[in-house]
């Protein structure tokens, strides 16, 4: 009875309750959206690995480091791989098409990267082709790329124009896996390198340095660095989800604001629901006074204005989450290759859901004290 | 002091009240509405109790019914004395011991005349089969059992107060309390529901206490009290 009471209460003011169901249904919605730009914005550091250290030049990411550093790392205790990668940038036709591409020592790279996954043939075709490319699966659907295509670039940091032919597609491991990424040679940039500018050969961005135990993580960067102390060019070692997460720190302020904004969409949909019961809750005051003075408890009559609000709100997470699956499929496409991975995790599901569970427990809280508190005779006199 | 004897005194009052006051605050200001009362009750008996806006009937109805507590004095139901009575404990007497017939019905709008009539029920242990029979019973006995599916806007005033009496006499109180029953109907709803309560009083033996200002619905009541300014001015025997 007490669930069919609340039921029915809800369906009274049907108006009022389908537009405040709208308002939670768009909160939650923008809530989940929101967070899930943020997720977006972490997804390197979330597919870092643990067993993965960036070694880069001390002063700053665009200073390159000499490639013979790679034996003296690989000699450190510890250390089970380096692989060397540099960032490329290339333009594909127009500045907008904007998407990641990396010079990599190929085997070493991804035999580090365990969750991009190539099938062994093209992985062959790959290596036996100086100027191929591995492209990821997001990349190649959004551009319509497929192996034997050519993939014209535009150099920006290395000049000149530059033509890559696409020799395998990978697959991420699960889709926490960054697809949107290019990958080539850097053989072949360095033979380039050596022609063009041969001051800016035999150097890369940074080594990925495999590691076997991760616990050891800072003893080992330490000890890289302090191999290359005092040299002509110092390192700087960290996890890999600490490099990725010096790049999301760049734009701190921004992924800040959009935290604080998620909040706020949560903070004003609060003052509507609670608004919303104690509209209901005022306008039924000589109903709960009635009942009192049949014999039901303040409890239940507090319990009946609670579960109202927790029904209309848990509804409001339900269309919510339910719509927020489209909307970040929509908002993935819109946003193409901005963002490496855009999926809403089972965390934002549960954070929208316990926002509205909060939502639904605060917004009824003064109106349930009050009538609760209510003298009958008061409340039996009210009108609504 | 004001004093109303009961004719049938010597059946033991159901009702007793001694000395009993009640004021409220407004503010800083004290507002005496009753002033030594002393009245007994007894069982079986229909009283009305008449008198003009602010002589303090209605607010006589609440102490007696349980809704509201004297500021001084003692009030007795059934031998319990009400007014030394928890807010808990309070609300487990007046679902026991009272019903209510209220001026404007008080039925929940979002239920079925049968919905409406069964709420006093869920406060009993009785299985929802046994709660089914006794509502049709009540119902069939208030002449509604044919609308039993209703909800109260699809249902007349009269019919609504009679829904209303039935919610009232389904757990079996030993008191009813009726504050302006027929103050909302007109005049044929009104005699219809006049009937039915004095039918509760003879056939039922129930003990009803009526708020009106209607002259006509007092010829209901076997005993009319006066009360003007707060004091009870006397007793008349109906019947």
């Amino acid at each position: 009875m007490t669930l069919a009471l609340i039921l029915r209460n809800l369906l009274r003011a049907r108006l009022r309750t389908a537009l405040t169901l709208l308002g939670l249904t768009i909160a939650v919605i923008a809530f989940g959206m929101l967070r899930t730009v943020v997720d977006a914005w972490y997804a390197g550091a979330n597919m870092a690995s643990a067993n993965r250290l960036i070694t880069r030049n001390a002063i700053s990411l665009t200073f390159t480091l000499p490639i013979f550093y790679k034996d003296r790392i690989r000699a450190i205790d510890g250390v089970s791989a380096v692989a060397m990668s540099t960032w490329f940038g290339g333009i594909y036709r127009e500045p907008r098409n904007f998407f990641p591409q990396f010079a990599v020592s190929v085997p070493e790279y991804f035999a580090l990267f365990p969750e991009f996954l190539v099938p062994e043939e093209q992985m062959r075709a790959m290596l036996r082709d100086r100027r191929g490319a591995l492209i990821g699966r997001q990349l190649s659907e959004q551009y319509g790329w497929k192996v034997g295509d050519t993939i014209p670039l535009k150099g920006t940091i290395y000049g000149g124009n530059w033509e890559f032919t696409v020799r395998g597609i990978y697959d991420g491991r699960d889709d926490t896996t960054i697809t949107r990424q290019m990958y080539f040679h850097w053989e072949f940039l360095n033979e380039t390198m050596r022609e063009r500018f041969p001051r800016a050969a035999d150097r890369t961005g940074v080594f990925v340095v495999g590691i076997a135990d991760g616990q050891r993580a800072a003893e080992i960067s330490q000890a890289i660095d302090s191999e290359f102390s005092n040299s002509i060019a110092e390192t700087l070692s960290e996890t890999e989800k600490a490099f990725q997460l010096g790049f999301v720190a760049q734009s701190e302020t921004i992924v800040n604001a959009i935290r604080l904004v998620s909040f706020v969409v949560i903070v004003i949909i609060l003052a509507v629901v609670a608004n919303t019961m104690a509209m209901s809750a005022r306008e039924r005051t000589s109903e709960y006074a009635t009942l009192k003075a049949l014999g039901f408890s303040p409890g239940f009559v507090a319990a009946l204005i609670v579960g109202e609000s927790l029904a209309l709100t848990l509804l409001g997470a339900l269309f919510g989450i339910g719509l927020t699956f489209p909307v970040i499929d929509a908002f993935r496409g819109a946003v193409g290759t901005a963002f490496p991975v855009v999926r809403v995790t089972a965390e934002t599901v549960l954070w929208q859901f316990a926002a509205m569970l909060i939502v639904g427990l605060l917004a009824a809280l003064a109106p349930a004290v009050r009538s609760a508190r209510i003298r009958i005779v008061d409340g039996l006199r009210h009108v609504a | 002091m004001t004093t109303a004897t009961a004719p049938t005194a010597a059946r033991p009052p159901l009702i007793s009240l001694r000395n009993v006051a009640k004021h409220y605050l407004r503010g800083e200001q004290i507002v005496p509405v009753l002033h030594d009362v002393n009245l007994d009750i007894p069982e079986g008996d229909f009283i009305a109790l008449m008198g003009p806006s602010g002589s303090g009937k209605s607010t006589l109805l609440n102490l007696i019914a349980g809704i509201d507590k004297p500021s001084a004095g003692t009030l007795c139901v059934g031998g319990v004395d009400i007014a030394a009575l928890g807010e808990r404990e309070l609300a487990d007497w007046r679902a026991t011991n009272v019903g209510f017939v209220f001026q404007f019905y008080n039925l929940m709008p979002v239920l079925t005349a049968f919905g409406n009539v069964e709420l006093p029920l869920l406060l009993t242990d009785l299985a929802r089969n046994e709660r089914r029979e006794r509502v049709e019973l009540a119902l069939r006995l208030v002449g509604l059992a044919e609308r039993m599916d209703h909800y109260p806007n699809e249902l007349s005033g009269g019919q609504q107060q009679r829904v209303a009496i039935a919610r009232a006499i389904i757990a079996d109180p030993t008191l009813i309390v009726a504050d302006e029953p027929t103050g909302d109907l007109d005049k044929k709803s009104a005699e219809d529901v006049l009937a039915l309560l004095r039918q509760l009083n003879d056939d039922l033996g129930k003990t009803i206490v009526m708020v009106t200002h209607d002259p006509g619905a007092v010829r209901a009541a076997r005993r009319v009290t006066h009360l003007e300014k707060g004091e009870l001015l006397g007793t008349e025997v109906l019947r």
